[in-house]
């Protein structure tokens, strides 16, 4: 009789022994003793604000000379004789910028470069996007611009070659690709005169995206580069959108097909991956914050300098600050 | 596998996967946090110069701002030598564009409901030490929140301002003379630093513990919660006495997981009372010396002038 209760307890483990005995208040005891071991390992962290300045390696290091930023509401010059473009309007004769920005002076033309704005795609980009809806031979894809992106069904690789016709019923089982609510990477193919952007897939290293996190920054921040995919070093992949929306992703491995298609890898990943994604997440959130270009080298140099910290402390006010400022200085260095 | 059932498609899609495998066997969310770890908090007390007493907390990106008043007023029937709170929350349009006209009406609602189960005891606040005179006068505590930022976990903010407002509240002291007639005068004194302050010790925080496919979550972000059917509220003393448990959401509960669920919740809570009250008497301490920072941030100013 005992040989069986203890091999019961032995696959069922303590909560079914309590259980069976009975005694529901012992195993209410057994809990709350649990309980009490994990207390010293946790607190909130609690503070009060400060002000936090804006890191910054010397006055003279930082890029203000030559540059001129001006806020809306700035006049920008009093003399007619320029034409004025996009950012700008004319009050009382006087040429003032409506939003905050660079201005850039092209011979006659004046215009103000916004910092932060809408994506504003150009043919090429590479954009990671969410699909929003499923329309007739089209999808239409949220990339944080001012319209929503075109994705036309003959802009994507279906399975079958490449130069298969679209017939009626690949329009129907448009939704066994792309549903709402993936994501995807794509290129811009074209602008329409609206300013939206027409997507497409037609490589093997675009298309669905499969586990990772995404994070949202601004697309001012993202350096314009060769390439926008890049594996890193660390163990963890990463696209540079255009616009904005940076995915990070385990690295493939040694299989065969690339990170685009159709098929999408339910597998679990493993903690090491996923514990080098969030720090990545991290770093590329304090990046940012503290409004540094992110591009792979940034990033990277990042990471390394976030090292030293736990993953959940790099968000932490002073910890950010730290990371940025060694971050910034290895960028100096490498540059000089 | 739980990871397709829970796919979220409006928001999460395979991110959601991402997350909620992480948290199935390991105690690692997407931030590097853990099951039970909170985000960075921020608390300041007394920036409204209009109110009794007010406090403003800032929970990873959540932003909530609460304002005590004190009024004289008519005690309730059933209980005539106490005086009350109510409660009232705002969701400003700020947050979120969804909160436009009446768009977060609703919420606000579900918040102040759910603000007047949890104090509605005997032991959270001194009722009694706010009458002025049984049946006719008392102390009416008008608690009104605003919410600023929207990114997840609204609960535990708010119940983390009221109790520094609560502590921040000082309420005049009133002198009852009687005149002529026999009518009842009530005078209020003259000096601003004569006045009652409040014992927030019972005053309870409220944990939010988001189920997201096997485990519960304390502190869940938008995205947490968007991939999550079913939270539990739980206020919790510093005693770690329960006043009020509440489930929310769409989905549903296994009694066993509830009870898993309200003992981390009682542990959580009864570990949020200390730090806040410390530094509440440390903000207190510092007194005049206190460089306060109100709702500017600089770091927005500063990035006009610092583009890369």
């Amino acid at each position: 009789m005992n040989e069986c209760r203890e091999t019961l307890f032995r696959f069922c483990g303590n909560r079914l022994r309590y259980i069976l005995k009975g005694q529901v208040s012992d195993y209410v005891n057994y809990m709350r003793r649990l309980n009490v071991q994990k207390t010293e390992n946790m607190a909130a962290d609690m503070r009060l604000p400060t002000f936090r300045k804006q890191v910054s390696l010397s006055p003279s290091l930082s890029a203000l000379d030559g540059k001129d930023l001006v806020v809306p509401g700035d006049v920008i010059t009093s003399d007619t004789g320029f034409m004025r473009g996009h950012g700008t309007y004319m009050d009382e004769e006087k040429l003032t910028a409506s939003v905050a920005g660079e201005v850039e002076r092209v011979n006659k033309l004046i215009c103000v470069r916004p910092l932060k704005t809408r994506f504003n795609g150009e043919v090429g980009d590479v954009v990671v996007g969410r699909i929003t809806e499923v329309q007739q031979k089209r999808w239409k894809v949220e990339t944080n611009s001012r319209l929503d992106s075109v994705l036309l069904l003959s802009s994507v690789n279906l399975p079958g070659g490449e130069l298969r016709r679209r017939s009626a019923e690949d329009e129907l089982t448009m939704r066994d690709y792309l549903q709402e609510g993936d994501l995807i990477s794509a290129e811009v193919q074209s602008v329409f005169s609206d300013g939206a952007l027409s997507l497409h897939t037609r490589s093997l290293k675009y298309g669905k995206l499969g586990q990772g996190v995404l994070v949202q920054l601004s697309p001012s921040l993202i350096k314009r580069q060769k390439t926008h995919f890049h594996n890193l070093p660390c163990g963890a992949s990463i696209i540079l959108g255009n616009n904005g929306f940076v995915w990070l992703y385990p690295a493939p491995g040694q299989q065969d097909e690339e990170a685009g298609g159709y098929y999408t890898s339910l597998e679990p990943v493993s903690l090491s991956d996923r514990e080098v994604i969030s720090r990545l997440r991290n770093c590329l959130l304090a990046l940012g914050a503290h409004k540094v270009l992110l591009y792979d080298t940034s990033v990277l140099y990042c990471y390394e300098s976030s090292l030293p910290h736990q993953i959940k402390d790099i968000l932490k006010p002073e910890v950010m600050e730290e990371i940025v400022m060694v971050t910034r200085q290895k960028l100096v260095e490498q540059e000089g | 596998m739980e990871n397709v059932l829970c796919l979220n498609r409006s928001t999460g899609d395979t991110s959601v996967a991402c997350c909620m495998g992480s948290l199935r066997t390991d105690d690692l969310r997407v931030d590097g946090r853990g099951c039970e770890d909170y985000r960075h908090m921020e608390i300041e007390t007394e920036m409204v110069s209009n109110t009794d007493g007010s406090a403003k907390v800032t929970l990873g990106h959540t932003d909530v701002l609460v304002g005590v008043k004190a009024e004289i007023g008519k005690p309730r029937p059933m209980v005539p030598d106490e005086g009350y709170l109510e409660f009232f929350v705002d969701c400003s349009a700020n947050a979120t564009p969804e909160f436009e006209g009446r768009g977060g009406d609703e919420l606000g609602m579900e918040l102040s409901n759910t603000l007047y189960k949890v104090f509605n005891n005997r032991y959270s606040v001194d009722l009694k030490s706010l009458s002025i005179s049984p049946g006719e006068h008392c102390w009416v505590l008008y608690v009104d929140v605003l919410l600023l930022q929207c990114d997840g976990n609204l609960f535990d903010a708010i119940s983390v301002a009221i109790k520094a407002a609560l502590f921040n509240t000082k309420i005049p002291k009133v002198h009852i003379s009687e005149d002529e007639e026999g009518g009842k005068e009530i005078e209020l004194s003259d000096d601003p630093y004569d006045c009652m302050r409040l014992n927030v010790e019972n005053v309870p925080c409220i944990v939010t513990l988001c189920k997201v496919g096997h485990r519960h979550v304390v502190d869940a972000t938008l995205q947490e919660k968007a991939c999550s059917v079913a939270s539990l509220i739980i206020s919790v003393t510093h005693k770690g006495t329960v006043t009020c448990v509440r489930k929310v959401g769409g989905g549903s509960l296994d009694p066993e997981s509830i009870f898993e669920m309200t003992e981390t919740g009682k542990r959580v809570g009864k570990a949020l009372h200390a730090p806040l009250m410390e530094l509440l008497q440390e903000e207190e301490s510092l007194g005049k010396k206190r460089q306060k920072v109100g709702f500017l941030d600089t770091t927005l100013i500063v990035a006009v002038s610092h583009c890369p």
